[in-house]
């Protein structure tokens, strides 16, 4: 009887330790239904009960690009690279958002849904994949209105004008690198904070700082050489950088910083999964 | 006809750490670290003890689940009954893959829904039957399949009028009513349930149980965990007993309950119990002639009672509540019903003993419960406090009763007229 028995027989085998590389592709394609019910999930429930609803995404942008146009600018003389600084700012608070929201959120994946996860298993990954897929719309939005403010400085605007030029192409290459970046980071910070809850302060606190070394208000050639060469070891300011300069074109495309952030996204991703991997199973026991 | 195993666990445990997690643990992470470098194992994985919870343990680490094996066949309806803190969330919480075992492992064939709490994921915000779908998403439905059962859903909650309601709105029993419905239309070969039917009246409870036969009838694998043994009985066809994390015993539906209400009690003396101001001891079961407890003979339940308080308690109601051993309450005795009034002075002792004659009972294990009441206050309220066997006799005269004549056993006079 026993040998008869086939040990491969077995549709579903839980053990312990699991392979910490399996990224389980396929798992998360069953539950892609899931994913579009969360994205919308988010959408609408955020929303609900304002009057201005997403009209929220685009006033935000707008005020803290006057802010600090304000502040820095006008009032701090510090230049935006030839480019009008609405323009400046704008063009950089798009992408950071994108990345900033992305991250704290994905860094909050177990916290949040502990109740949820704590009664149902479906593949996790699902949640913070969900969480960069439904600020893709923000970003969609607030890109919306970057481009008409493009459009107005480029009518009203004698000092500036926008040309059309075949590297508008790589534009969605900022925006992937960002949503991988958001991604891998963020599957590290939530695995630890279900041990060591003191990470979330400490992420809270660094993405405030980090986007003042992110060349989203100071742009890496206005900043003194000393810096500079510091700077540039942030993937983050590479890529702001890099939107930057296929959107606006005030500087060539410097692709040795793309590469560079690659490569960290690559690395951050891996090793997001392997501590996510390890932590989904038995994160209900730590959280 | 062989039926096919469709999970198999196997020497399944589960260690959870006491206390509170913080300063201590990143040492215990590094400790674990080098150890796992120099290819030792688990400094932690050693120490814990069974999971006891009224005694102290020396350790931080208890094992919920301890080595843990058994084998469920296809179409079968489990029961996995257990006092609190027997292991049983643990075991399920494993099976649905939301906490992962510390050694051990599950073998399935097939899909394993789990329904461990009802409508898990729904989102106050949103309407019905957004909720729905992603109820049903998270569960692992495709959006088609919730799709094509939505009116089939709506239909089984009732709530037809409130679908494009927020659920915020809802009153409590229709969201749990709502939450069921989606779990109920999943199609899963495996489908394990945690006390989900505690909740909602008793006309829902009934068409709950209702649905589950019919899954176990479509052939599908149930797991079911209740503290409620006549829907384990009604449901189940076989039974698991834990206790502090073991199997205690593994069987047909009726032996496992028999077991799980007997273990532990199986003595037909308590000897103290002591509660809000009184002390009963002594509790014990008293057989008429040569101290064997038979059907038709005298039947006596005797304990002292002390009143250790500088009140004088007045009119006291005794009650015993008499269970078989599938959980049934079969009849109560109150010290009411008869004439005398039972008062206890301060620092008073009585002995309190109430006779069954001719004890109407069939053979088999029954269960006594003891209430003491003072007013509107329940001095003591014991369920299941002993068990006591009773054996088989010539009750109506005509030879040894049977076993299967049912637990009560009543005279009754026939005639037959022309």
């Amino acid at each position: 009887m026993k040998e008869m028995e086939k040990d491969d027989a077995w549709d579903i085998v839980i053990e312990p330790k699991s392979n910490l590389l399996t990224l389980n592709l396929k798992e998360v394609w069953r539950y892609r239904d899931l994913l579009l019910l969360f994205v919308r999930r988010d959408f609408v429930a955020e929303y609900k009960q304002t009057i201005l609803g997403p009209i929220w995404y685009l006033i935000q942008p707008i005020f803290t690009a006057f802010t600090y146009f304000f502040i820095l600018n006008k009032m701090g003389g510090i230049p935006t690279d030839g480019i009008p600084p609405m323009l400046f700012y704008m063009s950089g608070l798009t992408v950071w958002n994108y990345f900033s929201t992305s991250l704290t959120k994905t860094s909050d994946t177990f916290l949040a849904n502990a109740p949820t996860f704590g009664k149902v298993y479906f593949s996790r990954l699902i949640v913070p994949l969900s969480v960069i897929t439904s600020n893709l719309i923000k970003l969609a939005l607030q890109f919306g209105l970057l481009i008409f403010f493009i459009a107005y400085f480029h009518f009203q605007n004698n000092n500036y004008s926008f040309n059309w030029h075949w590297q508008l192409i790589f534009l969605p290459i900022p925006i992937i690198l960002m949503a991988g970046l958001s991604l891998g980071l963020g599957l590290i910070v939530t695995s630890l904070t279900t041990k060591y809850r003191d990470l979330k302060f400490a992420l809270t606190f660094g993405v405030q700082l980090l986007m003042y070394g992110s060349a989203v208000i100071i742009s890496l050639n206005n900043t003194p050489e000393k810096f500079k060469s510091i700077l540039q070891w942030n993937p983050i300011a590479n890529v702001v950088e890099l939107f930057r300069a296929i959107l606006l074109a005030n500087h060539p495309i410097e692709w040795q910083g793309v590469i560079y952030s690659t490569v960290f996204l690559l690395v951050m991703l891996l090793i997001g999964i392997v501590i996510f991997n390890k932590t989904e199973k038995t994160f209900m026991d730590t959280v | 006809m062989d039926k096919k195993t469709v999970i198999k666990v196997d020497n399944l445990s589960k260690q959870y750490r006491l206390g509170n997690i913080g300063t201590g643990t990143i040492s215990h992470d590094i400790n674990r670290f080098f150890a796992k470098i120099r290819g030792k194992a688990d400094p932690f994985l050693k120490i814990g003890e069974t999971n006891d919870r009224t005694k102290k343990g020396n350790s931080d680490f208890v094992w919920a689940l301890k080595d843990i094996s058994f084998e469920i066949q296809e179409g079968e309806i489990l029961g996995i009954i257990g006092k609190n803190g027997a292991g049983k969330s643990t075991l399920l919480k494993i099976l649905s893959k939301v906490t992962g075992p510390t050694t051990g492992s599950i073998k399935a064939k097939g899909r394993i829904a789990s329904l461990l709490e009802v409508g898990t994921g729904f989102h106050p915000e949103l309407t019905g039957r957004e909720n729905v779908f992603l109820n049903g998403a998270i569960l692992g439905m495709t959006k088609f399949e919730i799709k094509s059962k939505l009116d089939e859903i709506v239909d089984f909650a009732g709530i037809e009028r409130y679908l494009d309601t927020p659920v915020k709105r809802y009153s409590s029993g229709m969201m749990v009513r709502l939450g069921f419905a989606v779990a109920a239309h999943l199609e899963p070969e495996i489908l394990v349930v945690d006390e989900v039917l505690a909740v909602g009246d008793a006309d829902f409870q009934k068409k709950a149980i209702g649905k589950m036969q019919d899954v176990s009838k479509s052939g599908r694998t149930v797991l079911f965990v209740s503290h409620n043994m006549s829907s384990i009985k009604s449901l189940c066809n076989r039974g698991l007993v834990l206790n502090n994390g073991m199997v205690d015993f593994e069987g047909e539906i009726n032996e496992s309950i028999a077991h799980y209400l007997s273990f532990s009690k199986n003595t037909s003396t308590v000897e103290k119990i002591v509660a809000n101001g009184i002390e009963i001891a002594n509790l014990s079961v008293i057989a008429g002639k040569n101290n064997i407890i038979s059907s038709g003979g005298d039947c006596t339940f005797h304990f002292e009672l002390k009143n250790t308080t500088l009140l004088d308690y007045k009119n006291i109601r005794v009650v015993y509540d008499i269970l078989n051993e599938k959980g049934i309450h079969l009849f109560r005795l109150i010290n009411q019903n008869d004439t005398d009034v039972l008062s206890i002075q301060e620092n008073g002792k009585i002995y309190v003993s109430c006779t069954i004659p001719h004890l109407p009972l069939n053979e088999g294990t029954y269960f006594l419960s003891l209430r003491v009441k003072h007013g509107n206050t329940f001095l003591v309220n014991k369920d299941n406090i002993l068990s006591f066997s009773v054996n088989t006799a010539d009750y109506f005269g005509i030879g040894k009763v049977d076993k299967h004549s049912g637990s009560v056993l009543i005279k009754s006079s026939w005639r037959y007229n022309d």
